[in-house]
């Protein structure tokens, strides 16, 4: 027990003030906000609606796991798999020519100074640009345009995957090649030998390592990605789920997340392994 | 790499499974480049252009804007709020038994994409943003309460201890002892997923979840390609912004 103070301080917290008006503050700024998202808890309990959700959860449990629907699962979870590794793959071939375009560490004009020369480096600016459109638009938006241009199914969603991914990829390969040691590259470039041998000799073997981790890193992405993509028309699991959840079918409702986590456990997994093997 | 035959099957294996891939796909990537197929790509895209810039537009697509940026706040600040609350349990504050169960909570919450909370909220609460931040409420719960628990788990316990011997109650220690250690990190986590969350909130009126997505899904469902290509605009500008800002941010305080 505190001893010697005044009884009147005794509880006092020299705290208070400043944490009330900060709260106060806060909940002024936020006031707009949950009036613009319609902030409304008692929608919840609204009779019609909870009854729709009262009769959508009670059909939750038995999970559908009727012969007929497994297959169909099967058949969705696989389609999902090879978007992802399709996507990906389409992503790698656009991504490592414009990677190579975009980094530094090939660069002939930097022998002598140590800076790209300046025009060397505005002819760069358009390919980062490139990159930079590709991955800032979600894939799923992609997805949704490529839906409408090239009909539902998985050809979207593939597309879909490896325009963002390749400005991903893009950006962070040109990275690691600027990341690992230049003496190498600079030193075959010095003696004469073309751009490509100096990235295969010099920078390659140095970077193989973190390339290798970053892309499996991204097929897990691309996996989680082309599960979402599915409720824009673009098939696999995601296009199960829509339905699913559309004709209130809660019991296929429940399997299919099952399956989604057991894909997504695999192929973390499976990552990992590939990753200690490879890397 | 001891044993080269094992990675060159390995490589082998990876090489059939993407190939496997293109197959069981049976995509037709030639379509896409035959025949009519790029004209009609062509003139799909041409449709986009050039983007619908007039007044009552934009200014609808400045309240879409708004709408995201609401619902990715409201839901991210009801996520800290419980994430806080369910991170106690997670962390073993009240004991082993809630301690599994919270966690089983926050796992579930967590590994079910927002995309499908929104749809199922949307079930819920009726269309409209409201669904879009619920979605984003729970999703992120399950994120930040691990996140939390596990800041609250590595915290020294000596502030709170030392409180407690003095005589103050368990909720004052916590709130004196505990929470200044765990708070800064408490606030790098939701800042970090609030900016997740601002990408995420653009995209989740594809279900009816309100914001930008759904003034994208609803003009491309009605043929309005040129004011489709300003809202994507928008998204375009709301992430590059966010990431531009984040990266300052970051700099900044690093």
């Amino acid at each position: 027990m505190p001893v010697g103070l005044p009884p009147r301080n005794r509880w006092r917290d020299p705290a208070a003030l400043p944490r009330l008006l900060m709260t106060v503050a806060a909940l002024i700024i936020l006031w707009p906000g949950l009036v613009l998202t319609e902030f409304n808890p008692a929608t919840l309990i609204d009779p019609d609606n909870a009854s729709v959700m009262g009769r959508f959860l009670a059909g939750f449990w038995p999970p559908d796991l009727s012969p007929r629907f497994l297959a169909l699962l099967a058949t969705a979870t696989l389609e999902t798999l090879a978007m992802a590794t399709a996507g990906l793959t389409l992503a790698l071939l656009l991504a490592v020519p414009m990677s190579l375009l975009a980094t530094r560490s090939l660069s002939v004009s930097s022998l002598l100074t140590g800076q790209p020369a300046r025009w060397s480096s505005v002819a760069r600016y358009p390919v980062r640009l490139v990159m930079i459109l590709l991955r800032s638009i979600p894939e799923i938006v992609w997805a949704l345009l490529f839906v409408r241009a090239v009909g539902l199914g998985p050809t979207a969603g593939v597309l879909a995957i490896a325009i963002t991914y390749s400005g991903m990829l893009g950006k962070v390969y040109a990275e690691i090649y600027e990341s690992v040691d230049q003496a190498p590259a600079r030193a075959l470039l010095q003696s004469g030998s073309s751009r490509l041998a100096a990235f295969f000799y010099g920078i390659l073997p140095g970077a193989a390592q973190e390339l290798t981790s970053y892309t499996l890193y991204r097929w897990e992405c691309a996996i989680r990605a082309s599960v979402i993509m599915g409720f824009v028309g673009a098939g696999g699991l995601g296009q199960m789920i829509d339905l699913s959840i559309r004709m209130f079918a809660g019991g296929e409702v429940v399997t299919i997340l099952a399956s989604f986590l057991l894909l997504v456990l695999l192929a973390d997994q499976l990552s990992s392994v590939l990753r200690r093997r490879l890397a | 790499m001891n044993r080269p035959w094992q990675t060159l099957i390995l490589i082998g294996s990876i090489l059939t499974a993407i190939i496997a891939s293109f197959l069981y796909l049976s995509m037709d990537l030639g379509a896409l480049t035959r025949g009519d197929g790029p004209a009609q790509m062509a003139t799909y895209a041409q449709s986009f252009f050039p983007p619908d810039t007039s007044a009552p537009w934009l200014r609808k697509i400045g309240w879409g804007l708004l709408e995201t940026l609401a619902i990715s706040a409201v839901g991210t600040l009801l996520a800290v709020i419980a994430g806080a609350i369910i991170s106690l349990l997670a962390a073993g504050r009240l004991g082993e038994i809630a301690r599994g169960l919270a966690r089983l909570l926050l796992n579930a919450l967590r590994s079910v994409p927002e995309l499908v909370w929104a749809a199922l909220m949307v079930l819920a609460a009726g269309l409209g943003p409201f669904a879009g931040t619920l979605a984003i409420a729970l999703h992120t719960t399950g994120v930040l309460g691990r996140l939390f628990a596990e800041a609250l788990e590595n915290s020294p316990r000596q502030p709170a201890r030392a409180l407690q011997d003095s005589g103050a109650g368990a909720t004052a220690a916590f709130f004196y002892g505990t929470l200044p250690n765990v708070l800064p990190q408490w606030l790098s986590y939701s800042l970090y997923r609030w900016e997740n969350n601002i990408r995420m909130a653009a995209v989740l009126g594809f279900v009816g979840a309100g914001g930008l997505g759904q003034m994208l899904y609803v003009t491309l469902s009605l043929f309005q390609q040129s004011r489709a290509l300003s809202v994507i605009l928008a998204m375009l500008l709301l992430v590059l912004a966010v990431d531009g800002l984040s990266a300052w941010l970051r700099r900044r305080l690093a």
